[in-house]
């Protein structure tokens, strides 16, 4: 099974990538080699056995209450950020 | 010299008086100063902060305080979040980041006294089995500089190997931790998911991730992990659970191990790669452990059932990255979509993209049940196959890689031959088991690894089966040419 050039322009735009003109042919061939690569797994008599959820059995994910328990640091955290004005983020106009 | 010594030999002469923190951090930067440049094992050098820690760390001591770590220099993988300074992860993405807070791994070494002496090169966001997806360009072998370091956390392996510290810090999501210490000579051992804490430490695929160490010897390994390991509220996938005295089980005897032979393991395995496995059993044989043959017959469809799941594990976790909050921004967006398309386009590297790729695919309607379900479903019956294995076996043992460290070069260019490079290394990370690679031989004049992977929370066993092999074996006192006086 081998990928289109279309497939990969839709998988590249629900993945929010963009992907130049040059590069494109690379993942083309090289998704539908790994997608063929994985279809072994269709191979499988995998039964009633249940999707793995935990690697460890019994384990579940905790719950903590719901309390503040971290300070407020936003400057601290908005001196990476790429654009801010007046504690928010800075993007395009969204909203003409 | 002083990079040859083991922990407990330094931790002697800093007790001692011997020798002072700052005076052993001195001369492991001067280490990376003279060979940093031909290796490019490190991504940032922090000498200031460095002697700074080692101060402290001296103080602590004059104080009356005596610990095996205080004043011990290493390096973190540049995936571990440091404080105040750049944690890149191996990408143009966080090039620019400077972490606002300390991973817990790097808080918990930090307080236990350790000396941090930089960051560490990487696969990019830890995708890759060769170090050559780093932004940085890739790590250099000390063995033989031609031929890669393995990967993803192939900057600490080198760095360890060629005595720039003596230890790092790893992690292992497929094998970024084993296959690299194997391919350098060293030893390099991934706990049991959830025995440390990863907090602070950038996500590739939550349900394999898992923090480690490389070391020169088990026994060294031991004693960072110990300061790892343990339950942390600010991870929600860390065990509450007890961690044993590591130190403690590095002695006991192996009078009746049973050691699993996986067949799957052997199979096509190349003769001097197998003789090198036979030669190592012949020392556990001589210990009192004794051999059974087992087999996994699902462990073969590891890797691609690996490839579906890791990939839609980190297409969700980089999502993240939007170019809004932190990292890298594209020039002049043109509008919002334009703003995430370019900045992920631009920001990250070919290898992340195709795994995003791979893994937006594999998750997407009319995809899901066919590939990830499928996947899940396979790694549950690989993960079945190994609890059925350790009811009969204490440990299994077998080869960590195929073949020695390969040219720089070789197999970037395809990547399916690069995942297979992790055949053996993947199946502990599906089942979530501990393993760890130690040196067992050379081939072609480059090292190899040997395997042991164990129940989940058999760190204790596994080190002391290690410890055992090294108290009786050299290979993992073997440098490479030019390191070692």
């Amino acid at each position: 099974m081998s990928l289109t050039r279309q497939e990969v322009e839709k998988i590249a735009h629900l993945a929010r990538l963009s992907i130049t003109a040059q590069e494109m042919p690379v993942y083309v061939a090289s998704l539908s080699s790994i997608v063929n690569f994985v279809a072994d797994l269709s191979k499988v008599d995998t039964g009633t056995v249940p999707p793995m959820a935990h690697p460890l059995v019994g384990q579940r994910q905790r719950l903590r209450p719901d309390t503040v328990t971290e300070d407020d640091q936003h400057e601290k955290y908005q001196a990476n950020a790429p654009s801010v004005q007046a504690g928010l983020y800075v993007v395009p106009r969204v909203i003409e | 010299m002083l990079h040859n010594l083991s922990i407990g030999a330094l931790a002697d002469l800093l007790a001692t008086k011997k020798i002072s923190s700052v005076e052993l951090t001195r001369h492991f930067l001067a280490r990376i100063e003279a060979f940093n440049p031909k290796l490019n094992a490190l991504v940032t050098q922090t000498a200031e902060l460095a002697l700074q820690a080692a101060a402290a760390a001296d103080s602590r001591r004059a104080a009356g305080e005596d610990s095996l770590l205080l004043g011990i220099p290493l390096i973190h993988k540049d995936i571990f979040c440091t404080d105040g300074v750049r944690t890149s992860c191996g990408s143009r993405m966080l090039d620019n980041f400077i972490a606002p807070y300390d991973a817990t791994v790097v808080e918990r070494l930090k307080a236990a006294g350790t000396v941090m002496l930089g960051k560490a090169n990487m696969d990019e966001f830890a995708m890759g089995s060769s170090n050559e997806t780093s932004y940085y360009g890739p790590v250099k072998n000390p063995w033989d500089t031609s031929k890669v370091p393995g990967g993803s956390s192939g900057g600490s392996a080198a760095a360890t190997a060629a005595r720039l510290t003596p230890v790092a810090t790893g992690t292992d999501t497929g094998g970024s931790i084993r296959q690299p210490a194997a391919l350098t000579g060293i030893t390099g051992i991934k706990p049991t998911y959830g025995r440390v804490s990863r907090y602070g430490m950038i996500a590739f695929a939550s349900s394999l991730d898992q923090a480690g160490v490389f070391a020169r010897s088990a026994e060294d390994a031991a004693i960072v992990l110990q300061a790892m390991a343990g339950f942390d509220p600010k991870d929600s996938t860390s065990v509450d659970a007890p961690v044993p005295d590591y130190g403690a089980a590095l002695d006991l005897p192996l009078a009746g191990l049973k050691i699993g032979l996986l067949k799957e393991f052997f199979e096509g395995l190349e003769g001097r790669n197998t003789a090198l496995i036979e030669e190592a059993l012949r020392v556990y044989r001589a210990l009192g452990a004794k051999t059974v043959d087992v087999s996994l017959p699902h462990l073969p469809l590891s890797v691609p059932t690996y490839y579906v799941v890791a990939p839609a594990e980190c297409s969700s976790n980089l999502s993240r990255f939007d170019g809004v909050r932190y990292g890298y921004r594209c020039e002049q967006p043109k509008d919002l979509m334009d703003l995430y398309q370019r900045s992920r386009g631009e920001g990250f590297g070919a290898e992340v993209k195709r795994r995003i790729m791979t893994g937006t695919y594999v998750l997407s309607a009319g995809y899901f049940d066919a590939y990830y379900l499928k996947a899940q479903k396979v790694r549950q019956l690989i993960t079945d196959e190994f609890r059925s294995a350790f009811a009969k076996v204490d440990l299994l043992l077998g080869p960590t890689t195929p073949t020695p460290a390969f040219a720089i070069g070789a197999k970037i260019d395809d990547p399916v031959t690069m995942y297979l490079n992790d055949i053996y290394t993947i199946g502990a990370n599906l089942a979530g088991l501990p393993g760890l690679s130690m040196p067992c031989g050379f081939i072609d004049g480059l090292p190899m690894g040997l395997q042991l992977i164990g129940p989940h929370f058999s760190e204790d066993r596994i080190l002391g089966a290690a410890h055992r092999f090294q108290q009786q074996t050299d290979w993992h006192n073997c440098a490479p040419r030019g390191y070692d006086s």
